[in-house]
């Protein structure tokens, strides 16, 4: 290793509009390791490492690579300079092969395409030395999830690259496929290469980084060796206060049926089945989890207890009445919550206000409505009343939600789903895009209801979400149910296999604690 | 009724379709071109209507039907600047656009041809069929397939053309990641906005000259709205042909069919139909396509969407 920096961001500045998402970052990086970028949703990690990558420019401050001062245009440009970075949105062709993706922008725009066997041997070549299991002449929409990600990583390799930037590649990915990614970055490092790990996953960080930086609202708050720290300090360092780990819970036996899912089967929007013949119960008092890669049904399970979705077969029941087949008007008024995957989407509406969004689906009803006239005194009270119970952060409740940040649109929706008092709550992605604190709250608040005898169905793709606050924990693979689990954590693996749709050999690999580190 | 399936009515037809089917092939497969690229570019009409105008102005001011025909891709090509600078540059939305210049094209040519040629009421030489030796003897085949002019020839060649350089050529490869994942390619180092505009150009060139051909290889004369909804007859051609250019080609063939056969059909004095109700064959093909083959999954995914810079 030289005494040089092999990479030195010296106060780097970048601004969007009035969001300013690098701060005066400086940072180095060593020649030869793995360095984590470690923080929160929104921390800056992304924007400053697309600068790097020649995604984007800095508006101030230097950017010193292999001792030269370096401005990249363009990707292109970074690419040439021997850095590649693989994104969180991928930018695969999903309709182009894996090797057509790989030469896309190469040579002149004029030239006949030749050479496809010396490329398609380069492409085995990489995937063969580096086990990543990827055919050059695949489809990129033919793949999962996971085989794009090593397409993106290949592309990164093929173009020939020191410097590798993965941004939270492992998001996507089964507990196997992590440690599978996180053993690559040890052989790349082997072979010279440097990687930068962005991440917010603090046991994947400490078990593979010989450095981390956390960053913190656009600015790295500090710099450790990994050896020198442990998950606890890192997530203090993130939030910039402590963090509490563990969920007190004291479970009680579950109560009456309240959701009854039959044989449920539906289709994606693609026609495609996505939800193969469903059948489980969700008891009153009682938090019933589903795992899965994220792709496997989940949405459309949802989307289809929602109403959102025409159900092919099967029965839903809700406390004993059946439901299958009604709009979700009709469904939310039977005692039915909704906390959706994705909120702009089915949650909220942007441009309205909070009070707007509080009444979405009562504004019809007393007392925010007289005669088909707004009470607009009724809905102010209420919604600053939601404000301060679930700590919104916001000027007014008629500021407009859009203006609200990921965290505060999602308590807002949790608390107007939680105020209809339903006697179930389907929530999908509890956590997403929201800060450590707000989740604390949120988990609480889920705890909390199950504790007053609300059914809750929380689908997640974030397992220690699961396993913070689930009292059993069922597993989707393929529009079906593999199995069940309980929250044990010691159980990882099982639940992995499971997740990789590993039916056979889950039952009977052994336990290892090492996987899932806790905060 | 014997006439109608009778082997000289069978190969009068299809050697109609075929004329007939000339301007559709030329502007569905430029069309291919501007869409894989995520262009929708619904001013074929306008486009078309230009071309023919131009293609019969410079015609009939030069008699030399090649620089008719170049004069028709370059009206188009104008039209398509116009467009692309519209909808690729300033982002403005592109059906808007799109209608704009139908009703451009059709103001403008109208307006320029009475000015300056409804009086002279002069037609043009139209390209001559080159009767290919040998072939156009074969029954049936030769009335068919070997009488026809060198700009209804030249489609096959446009057709293999195209379909070369999209599929194997760096430059087709790029425009069609570019209606797919425009964002790909501009991290790939090439410029989304450059390869939208020359789709676009590629696909106004060729309308122009099909609507040159409409003047210049099939009628001798330009007559008001003289393309009569083929520009929208092509935006239905490339649903139907799931974008590929090939595809483009034989699906103008079946609408040349429709064409030919409704042409066909009001000369025979026994068929008692209004004609009326044959005039709009085609156009009721096209509802039909539209219907049954929306085709979403094909499209591509970027179509009709403007490009935000990174
Ligand atoms: N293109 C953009 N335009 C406006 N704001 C942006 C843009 N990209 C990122 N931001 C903002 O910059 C901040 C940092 O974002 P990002 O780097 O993506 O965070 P993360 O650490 O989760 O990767 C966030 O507040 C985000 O909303
Ligand atoms: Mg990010």
């Amino acid at each position: 290793m030289s005494t040089r920096p092999f990479l030195r961001l010296d106060n780097i500045r970048k601004r969007f509009g009035s969001i300013v998402a690098s701060d005066g970052v400086s940072l180095e990086i060593e020649e030869g390791e793995v360095h984590s970028l470690l923080g929160e949703n929104g921390a800056g990690k992304s924007v400053l490492m697309s600068m790097i990558c020649g995604m984007a420019r800095p508006d101030e401050g230097d950017i010193v690579y292999k001792g030269q001062l370096v401005s990249f245009a363009s990707p292109r440009d970074a690419i040439r300079q021997r850095i590649g970075m693989v994104h969180q949105h991928f930018m695969l062709v999903p309709n182009l092969t894996v090797a057509e993706n790989y030469i896309l922008g190469q040579g002149s725009a004029l030239s006949v395409i030749s050479d496809v066997d010396t490329v398609h041997r380069k492409i085995r070549e990489l995937s063969e030395r580096y086990a990543l299991n990827v055919r050059p002449d695949a489809i990129v929409e033919d793949l999962s999830v996971g085989e794009q990600q090593r397409v993106e990583i290949l592309k990164v390799l093929f173009h020939g690259i020191d410097l590798l930037i993965l941004d939270e590649p492992t998001a996507v990915l089964t507990p196997q496929e992590t440690d599978r990614l996180l053993s690559l970055m040890g052989d790349l490092v082997k072979d010279g290469k440097t990687v930068v790990f962005i991440s917010h996953k603090l046991d994947e960080v400490m078990r593979v980084s010989n450095r981390i930086s956390v960053m913190r609202d656009g600015r790295v708050v500090n710099t450790v060796k990994s050896a020198e720290t442990n998950a606890r300090e890192l997530a203090r360092m993130m939030v910039g206060r402590d963090v509490r780990t563990e969920l007190p819970r004291d479970p009680k036996p579950p109560g009456r049926v309240v959701l009854s899912v039959e044989n449920l089967a539906c289709r994606a929007e693609t026609g495609l089945p996505a939800v193969r013949g469903l059948s489980f119960d969700v008891r009153a008092g009682e938090i019933v989890g589903i795992a899965g890669v994220s792709g496997n049904g989940q949405t459309e399970l949802s989307l289809a207890l929602s109403g959102l979705l025409s159900v092919d077969t099967g029965r839903v029941a809700l406390n004993g009445q059946d439901i299958t087949g009604l709009d979700p008007a009709a469904i939310n008024a039977r005692s039915f919550s909704h906390i959706p995957e994705d909120r702009h989407k089915h949650g909220i509406v942007l441009p309205l206000s909070l009070s707007e969004n509080t009444i979405l689906q009562r504004y019809d009803q007393k007392p925010f409505a007289k005669g088909g006239i707004l009470n607009r005194r009724a809905i102010g009270e209420h919604t600053r009343d939601l404000i301060k119970r679930f700590g919104v952060k916001s000027r007014d409740e008629n500021q407009a939600i859009g203006a609200l940040s990921g965290g505060n649109q999602q308590k807002l929706v949790v608390a107007r789903e939680l105020a209809r008092n339903p006697d179930f709550i389907l929530v999908n992605q509890l956590t997403r895009g929201i800060d450590i604190g707000a989740m604390e709250f949120v988990m609480e608040e889920m705890l909390r209801q199950r504790d007053s005898g609300r059914a809750i169905l929380l689908i997640s793709t974030e397992l220690e979400e699961l396993f913070a606050i689930c009292d059993r924990i069922l597993v989707m693979f393929h529009g079906e149910i593999l199995g069940e689990l309980p929250p044990d954590r010691n159980r990882l693996d099982e639940l992995g296999l499971l997740m990789a749709g590993n039916k056979e050999t889950a039952g009977t690999c052994g336990v290892d604690k090492r996987s899932l580190g806790r905060l | 009724m014997d006439d109608i399936i009778s082997l000289t009515f069978l190969a009068t037809l299809v050697g109609a379709a075929w004329r007939l089917a000339t301007p559709l092939i030329f502007a569905s497969i430029g069309e291919v071109f501007s869409e894989r690229a995520g262009v929708l570019n619904i001013g074929l009409e306008g486009t078309m209507l230009v071309g023919a105008f131009c293609g019969f102005a410079a015609a009939s001011a030069t008699g030399n039907i090649p620089l008719g025909l170049f004069a028709g891709v370059a009206g188009g090509m104008l039209f398509g600047l116009v467009f692309a600078f519209f909808t690729i540059t300033i982002k403005a939305d592109q059906i808007v656009v799109g209608a704009a210049l139908n009703l451009l094209g059709m103001g403008l040519t109208a307006f320029l041809f009475r000015t300056y040629y409804v009086s002279t009421g002069k037609g043009i030489e139209i390209a001559q069929p080159v009767h290919i030796p040998w072939l156009r003897e074969l029954p049936f085949l030769g009335e068919a397939f070997f009488r026809q002019n060198l700009i209804v020839y030249s489609t096959i060649l446009v057709a293999i053309l195209a379909t070369l350089v999209l599929y194997r050529t760096s430059f087709g490869l790029t425009l069609r990641a570019v209606g797919e994942h425009p964002k790909a390619v501009d991290v790939a180092g090439r410029s989304v906005l450059g390869y939208r505009y020359a789709a676009v150009l590629v696909g106004t060139g060729l309308a122009g000259l099909g609507g040159a051909f409409l003047t210049l290889g099939h009628s001798n004369q330009f007559i008001e709205g003289i393309t009569s909804g083929r520009g929208f007859i092509a935006l239905a051609v490339v649903v139907f042909a799931r974008w590929s250019p090939i595809g483009a080609f034989f699906v103008s063939l079946l609408f040349g069919l429709f064409y030919a056969l409704q042409l066909m059909l009001q000369a025979q004095a026994s068929i008692v139909v209004p004609y009326q109700v044959l005039q709009a064959l085609p156009y009721i093909m096209t509802i039909i396509t539209l219907v049954v083959f929306r085709g979403k999954g094909a499209a591509p995914s970027k179509l009709g969407q403007p490009y935000e810079m990174r």
